[in-house]
């Protein structure tokens, strides 16, 4: 094995100055998981903690005792020491429709919230599920009742989905389209608007055949409503991706041994330097390893073929060859790695091994803390 | 073309769906390659932009036009479609409103990005209508052009929308071309012709949810496959050995002779400590195969036929998809 730094989370997650810690990686990697281990373990160790997590398997929620998708933090019972540990589930269309109650008027409220395209966009849209959680997470952290924020992102179909849509969602709703769809009302005799009408006309003609008239109209009166009440969306982008860049953030990017999701990781690391984003490490899920490593696979599976041909002891040779597999597996999730290391030396590294069976309980994520953060 | 005795005959769009990190598009090829063997036709399309299917066949990123990138089993060809929602608008415009230009501005004002990001209804409904205009699409002969098309579908957690277009447009639409477009689309997809497989692995997550994914699309109506079990290992111990070890009474003295008949140890006290180490390898394999055992009985509640596909040991590549495409031929999925 490479030389490779050491990611030490207890550090990170000890550090008074550490305010958030984003875990991020592509689906299935067991990113969930680890942000509830972490938020645990630094919860045991004194921090007041709430893990903020999108879209939790049932089990993981059950196991701290989350039942609900009620966007409010509740307090983990079963937690030891002084510290504390809140969960929550993210309600995406709630959170959006707070962030409009909170900012219009009831009359202006309403007419938003009954808008076919709102409820569109409040609950599918693609990127509102990213956007909502980064706006949740600016509540959290001006609420000032937590002193760590430990932050599950969204399983985007890519990662860097979960960088984008903010911006993509600010854009949209602050963009030529959208200003062109409220322009006609406020179009005076200028000529540049003139120049713009005429494109206008084409496209809406083009969006009546497309859509229907009633849709283009439902359209219009959504737009002029939340453009009256944000007044600027991207300003709001922009707040949060200043919080995400801000010294007491720690992006934690989570991956598993495979092609894909080291693959993923690799662009995510290089996405957050561009974004200027501080990457904390990378955390390798299901790592297999061997107890007797020693041995390796090439030696097993010749002792193995040996007993076989000798017709001795059936038993030992089937566990030769149940040896020489995982020994072959852990080469390759060792050479997916080597992969990552090579091309980023200088990113700390922790591994967590595999296990048998998914985590159910607290102490199953006591569990994965602990090799979380035994790193050698 | 021969025909076959297969589990979905009649099927000609195959919806193949699962959890992220399960195989999904692997799967959805190796299913293509089954399905064009000894001489048919098949499309197979993916839709979420990440080429998944040119690293599958080690080629260039594929471009918005249906090629052959594959030749099946006693002939019979793959041909792959990347489509593309921008793409699928304008040719979509231009099909039936000879909008081309009008297409063009709408592309530069950024509507693409207004409809396929405000409502993903409509992108679901751009693409699913590109899939299902290849499924219907007829030769001058008046012959079904692709004897079936396969679909690499959005994750599990996403597909019941994905196909229920017309539910998913309703709210926006409720008259109209679009609306028109998204009931044609559903005459497909929920017909008999269309069947939506799923990939799991024997892991608990991704059988969770398989089940919810499978409950979802039966309570829209829309026509469940088969589950798909990827990554399957080979049983190596004797289901008595499992047994003891998942019971935590494998004894390692047994085993400990065997190493030194094999020559690995001298014996003693190496001999003792390796046998050890290798019977906790023992018992952990014991317990994930008990786990497996219990997600394959959950899945078997569902009735649904069931395929089971090996894991590749040297991972991924051509001949790798060929050999999972003769397991879904022998079971019976193609």
């Amino acid at each position: 094995m490479k030389d490779v730094p050491v990611l030490d989370l207890d550090a990170i997650i000890d550090d008074p100055n550490t305010r958030i810690v984003v875990c991020c990686g592509s689906g299935g990697v067991g990113k969930t998981t680890t942000a509830a281990a972490l938020g645990l373990r630094a919860a045991e160790r004194g921090r007041s903690a709430v893990v903020l997590t999108v879209d939790p398997a049932r089990r993981l929620a059950q196991s701290m005792g989350l039942t609900e998708l009620d966007n409010t933090p509740r307090r983990v019972a079963g937690i030891g020491g002084e510290g504390t540990l809140h969960a929550m589930m993210l309600d995406m269309k709630r959170t959006f429709d707070e962030i409009i109650e909170a900012h219009a008027d009831p009359d202006r409220a309403r007419q938003i919230l009954t808008n076919p395209f709102y409820q569109s966009l409040s609950s599918s849209f693609s990127g509102t599920q990213e956007y909502m959680a980064m706006e949740k997470l600016g509540q959290l952290r001006r609420s000032g009742d937590w002193d760590l924020i430990i932050v599950d992102t969204p399983p985007s179909r890519s990662a860097l989905d979960f960088l984008d849509a903010p911006e993509r969602l600010g854009r949209f709703l602050d963009g030529r389209f959208i200003r062109m769809l409220t322009a006609p009302a406020k179009a005076g005799g200028r000529s540049a608007f003139k120049l713009l009408n005429a494109g206008f006309g084409l496209v809406a003609g083009a969006l009546t055949k497309l859509l229907g008239a009633q849709v283009l109209k439902d359209l219009q009166t959504f737009v002029s409503a939340l453009d009256a009440v944000f007044g600027g969306f991207r300003v709001r982008a922009e707040q949060t991706y200043k919080l995400l860049q801000a010294p007491g953030t720690a992006f934690v990017v989570v991956a598993a041994p495979e092609r894909d999701a080291m693959r993923e990781a690799s662009y995510f690391v290089e996405r957050l330097a561009e974004e200027r984003m501080p990457l904390a490490g990378l955390v390798i899920n299901r790592v297999h390893l061997s107890p007797a490593a020693a041995l390796s696979a090439a030696r097993s599976t010749a002792a193995a073929e040996d007993l076989e041909s000798r017709g001795e002891h059936e038993l030992t040779a089937a566990v030769l060859r149940l040896h020489a597999g995982r020994m072959q597996l852990a080469a390759r999730e060792s050479r997916q790695r080597d992969h990552f290391v090579s091309a980023h030396p200088t990113v700390p590294v922790a591994q967590v091994p595999a296990m048998p069976a998914d985590v159910h309980d607290l102490d199953g994520l006591r569990e994965v803390g602990e090799l979380l953060a035994a790193q050698r | 073309m021969s025909s076959r005795d297969t589990d979905w005959d009649g099927v000609r769009l195959h919806v193949v769906t699962g959890k992220g990190g399960t195989g999904k598009t692997t799967v959805a090829a190796a299913l293509a390659l089954a399905l064009a063997a000894d001489g048919r036709k098949v499309l197979l399309v993916e839709v979420e932009g990440r080429q998944g299917i040119a690293q599958i066949f080690d080629l260039p990123p594929l471009p918005y036009e249906e090629r052959r990138i594959a030749v099946a089993p006693g002939g019979g060809d793959v041909h792959a479609l990347a489509i593309d929602p921008e793409e699928a608008m304008l040719e979509y415009l231009e099909m039936f409103y000879g909008m081309r230009r009008a297409g063009r501005a709408l592309s530069k004002m950024g509507i693409v990005d207004f409809a396929t990001t405000i409502a993903p209804g409509f992108r679901d409904v751009l693409v699913t209508g590109k899939t299902t205009e290849a499924v219907r699409r007829r030769g001058k002969d008046g012959k079904r052009i692709y004897d079936a098309v396969v679909l690499d579908a959005p994750p599990t957690g996403r597909v019941a929308r994905f196909l229920n277009v017309t539910n998913e447009v309703a709210g926006l639409a409720r008259v109209g071309p679009i609306k028109n477009h998204a009931d044609l689309v559903n005459g497909v997809v929920s017909s008999p012709e269309t069947a939506v497989h799923f990939v799991t692995l024997l892991e608990e997550m991704p059988v969770q949810e398989t089940l919810d994914g499978i409950a979802e699309l039966r309570r829209v109506g829309l026509p469940v496959g088969g589950v798909f079990i990827n990554m399957v290992r080979g049983a190596l111990l004797p289901q008595a050995t499992l047994d003891a070890a998942s019971a935590g009474r494998f004894d390692p003295a047994d085993l400990a002779l065997g190493l030194k008949a094999a020559g690995l140890t001298d014996g003693g006290s190496k001999a003792t400590a390796l046998a050890d180490a290798l019977a906790r390898e023992v018992e952990e394999h014991a317990r994930r195969t008990e786990l497996e055992h219990q997600e394959r009985a959950s899945l078997d509640a569902v009735g649904r036929p069931r395929y089971e596909l090996p894991l590749l040991a040297d991972g991924v590549d051509l001949a790798g998809l060929y050999e999972l495409a003769e397991a879904i031929c022998a079971q019976g999925a193609a």
